[in-house]
């Protein structure tokens, strides 16, 4: 709160009294020194293009309603608080009494929130996420959580979009236990795939031939011949990560190519511009946005989109 | 656009320039809002067209609303109240043109650099630096003129529309330079000079008095002459018109703060900012009073005056978003209204209502004495007539519509569960506002509808007095 130097904080409660004042003199001068206390039809005796002017006195109830505003300002400030001058309004954060601050407002909503909903979570945190997936109200909690958190990428019915996968076909990049959805979720993910594999040097027909292999590799329409060339070119540039046999490699969230499930799309053109210039998907940490019982109770909702049925 | 009917003593030419002008970007700015609200209702409307889309055409209709619509009829009403009550000619007949030429210049710059996504990204100040420079000079030409025809007056006293038409344009040049002031990369690209917090508190500063001071000061100006005339009655108080005039500019410049409650702006800014704006709620109303309680002794004459029903229907929606305005501006109803439909509904209950309709009320006015006729003079009184209620209806049907969509937005986005999830996610919000996305695309429509007609009206005026003319030369 004191950020202010001495001279800005005084400058600034100068100006701001000083304006409220000054509305104050200038309705109480005007009223003074009013000729006339009723209606009026005298007229100030200007004249502009035939428009006259009466010299009515200002309405009451306004004169009233003015003072009212500036009364209200100077209890509001003393209230609230201005420039390096605390205000008498006080919040209990941390179990103290601090001055009325919007950070102090904020800590202490969140602080009577998070008491209120501690003991349900605690109730959920203490079940492993394989047993809790069978708690009804737990899931909708998570998937409540899930739906003002994580739908923003991966969709509201969590089934993904281009670039970002879908969690509900029980396909993991990086695996899928409990313990690596909670990992995720809290520490973000960075899949990196470079340009050209691990090959700066792979040449534009070899692109070619790599990318009929891939297609090759799910059983996608191929050319046979070319698919055959790209073999050599695949097992030099890509299977560091994505293996030998082409079934990926969840260390490193290299996917399996083998399968009909396509992150970037498995078009010929799509294949081809994954291979020219690499990807790179990131998901943020979220750790900081949440408990551990929240995350904890959001990662047995993941969880569940692909096991409930096992589950049951 | 003849000649003929030009005054011997006044410059209408540029009057009649603007006033024209004012019907046409009107129309415009008003179309483009009407599209843009469609495709908040129905999205396949941008037609996956970049430059159709709502993030480029939305700074457009502001623009386009604000300075081309709004700034035309300042500029031909300032022109022609200036001249009638001080009873002198413009300063000078060659500022007058520039500015007219200059000010059109500017709008067709802009209607064709925010199409194509150059922004500077400051809301009512999206034009990029070029354009601004010019803005500029246009601006200070503009004041040149209108001071230097004051100082010429045949008047002892400057006539109250005056003063508030000369805050007006000497806060916005301020407001104008202030805000702007940015480093050029390229000729189409630049970057503020202000940082982070100082940035937005700069911008919103400009923000608000763009409100205050062009949009609330100036057109003041054009409601302390148009309404007086209209009802041939004289200003209620002269007093409070002095009160409420040094009020009004003295707080609107604090009241910028009031759109960044609850951000990284220290608690005293947006207290002060708080303050003021609560403070403002009765000089606000100072003009509103003036201008109502002027009427006293003619309520008569709004039976058979649709002009005069547009005055004073300006009035009462000028007063009601003075009203608002500071509510809002409390930081506890901001936390529920920020951010949601409700200051979208409340800046139109001000623009369409306050702004647009006491335009259209001077327009009607003044348009026939440019081409020889007696004030309100239009070709066909009936056809005002239709025009008021179209514009009456599709105000409230538009605002009323946004206060129903941000107060349940407000909420919804504040509802937890026990479980403290949130109740809704965001797209249910979105999903729930639907029907008043809807509603508000039928009152702008009608709005819209209302312009039209006024065109129409307005060309046959014209159209009439030229054959008038010409009949009585032959």
């Amino acid at each position: 709160m004191s950020a202010l130097s001495t001279f800005w904080s005084v400058w600034v409660i100068a100006i701001v009294f000083g304006t409220l004042i000054a509305c104050g003199l200038l309705i109480q001068y005007s009223s003074k020194t009013q000729v006339h206390s009723e209606e009026t039809d005298e007229t100030t005796g200007h004249e502009y293009d035939g428009i006259q002017e009466l010299d009515n006195p200002l309405p009451r109830w306004w004169v009233i309603m003015f003072w009212a505003t500036i009364v209200f300002s100077v209890g509001y400030i003393a209230a609230y608080g201005l420039a390096n001058m605390q205000g008498f309004l006080k919040v209990e954060v941390d179990g103290k009494q601090v001055p009325w601050s919007q950070t102090a407002q904020w800590q202490n909503e969140v602080e009577k929130f998070d008491e209120k909903v501690a003991p349900l979570f605690a109730e959920y945190a203490a079940t492993p996420i394989p047993e809790l997936i069978k708690n009804e109200e737990a899931l909708k909690t998570g998937q409540r959580l899930f739906a003002s958190n994580c739908s923003v990428c991966h969709g509201s019915g969590a089934k993904g979009a281009q670039g970002f996968p879908n969690l509900t076909d029980n396909d993991w990049l990086y695996g899928g236990s409990p313990e690596k959805i909670i990992h995720a979720i809290k520490n973000g993910l960075n899949g990196m795939m470079p340009a050209r594999g691990v090959m700066p040097s792979m040449t534009d027909a070899q692109i070619d031939q790599t990318v009929q292999y891939v297609r090759s590799l799910s059983g996608l329409k191929h050319d046979a011949a070319l698919a055959a060339e790209g073999t050599a070119v695949f097992m030099q540039a890509c299977a560091a990560c994505h293996g030998v046999d082409g079934k990926g490699n969840q260390m490193v969230g290299a996917p399996n190519l083998t399968d009909d499930i396509w992150l970037y799309g498995g078009s010929t053109k799509q294949i081809d511009f994954a291979i020219r210039h690499g990807r790179n998907g990131v998901m943020p940490p979220q750790g900081h946005r949440f408990t551990d019982e929240q995350v904890h109770v959001l990662a047995a909702y993941v969880y569940s989109l692909s096991n409930k049925e096992s589950a049951q | 656009m003849s000649t003929a009917f030009d005054h011997p003593v006044y410059n209408y030419k540029v009057v009649k320039q603007f006033a024209i002008m004012t019907v046409v970007w009107g129309i415009v700015g008003m179309a483009v809002g009407v599209l843009i609200a469609a495709q908040l209702a129905w999205p396949a409307l941008n037609f996956d067209t970049p430059w159709l889309s709502f993030g480029r055409l939305r700074p457009l209709h502001t623009n386009a609303v604000i300075f081309a619509f709004g700034g035309s009829a300042l500029f031909a009403t300032s022109y022609y109240v200036v001249q009638r009550t001080c009873q002198a000619r413009l300063f000078s007949d060659t500022l007058a043109s520039f500015t007219f030429w200059g000010w059109n210049l500017v709008i067709v710059l802009a209607a064709i650099t925010l199409p194509m996504g150059l922004t500077s990204t400051k809301e009512y100040a999206e034009l990029e630096w070029p354009i601004d420079i010019l803005i500029a000079i246009v601006w200070v030409a503009y004041c040149v003129n209108f001071l230097g025809t004051i100082t010429k007056r045949k008047q002892p006293h400057i006539y109250v529309a005056n003063w508030f038409f000369a805050a007006f344009m000497i806060m916005i040049a301020v407001l104008h330079i202030g805000n702007n002031l940015a480093l050029p990369v390229t000729l189409t690209k630049s970057y503020s000079i202000y940082a982070g917090t100082v940035d937005a508190m700069v911008q919103w500063w400009y923000g608000h008095n763009a409100v205050g001071f062009f949009l609330t000061a100036g057109f003041l100006g054009i409601m302390y002459y148009f309404v007086p005339k209209q009802a041939e009655r004289p200003v209620y108080s002269y007093r409070l018109s002095i009160v409420h005039f040094w009020a009004l500019i003295s707080l609107y410049v604090w009241a910028g703060a009031h759109h960044l409650h609850y951000s990284a702006l220290p608690d005293w800014a947006q207290t002060a900012g708080m303050v003021m704006s609560l403070v403002l709620l009765a000089p606000s109303w100072g003009g509103m009073i003036n201008g109502m309680m002027t009427l006293s002794g003619a309520w008569h004459k709004l039976r058979t005056d649709p002009i005069l029903r547009f005055l004073v229907v300006s009035l009462s929606f000028y007063g009601m978003s003075t009203f608002e305005g500071p509510m809002m501006s409390i930081k506890t109803v901001n936390a529920l209204s920020h951010n949601t439909d409700w200051t979208i509904g409340h800046v139109h209950s001000g623009a369409l209502g306050w702004v647009a309709m006491v335009s259209i009320g001077a327009m009607y006015h003044l348009i026939p004495i440019m081409f020889g006729r007696k004030a309100g003079e239009m070709y066909s009184t009936s056809l005002i007539n239709t025009h008021f209620w179209l514009a009456t209806i599709g105000t409230v049907l538009y605002i009323a519509a946004m206060w129903v969509n941000g107060i349940m937005q407000g909420l919804m986005w504040r509802a937890v569960n026990a479980d403290g999830t949130l109740t809704y996610s965001f797209v249910q919000s979105v999903e729930a506002s639907h029907p008043g996305y809807v509603v508000r695309v039928i009152g702008g429509a009608l709005f819209l509808t209302g312009m039209l007609i006024m065109a129409y009206n307005v060309y046959k005026t014209v159209s009439d007095s030229n054959k008038a003319l010409a009949a009585a030369q032959a």
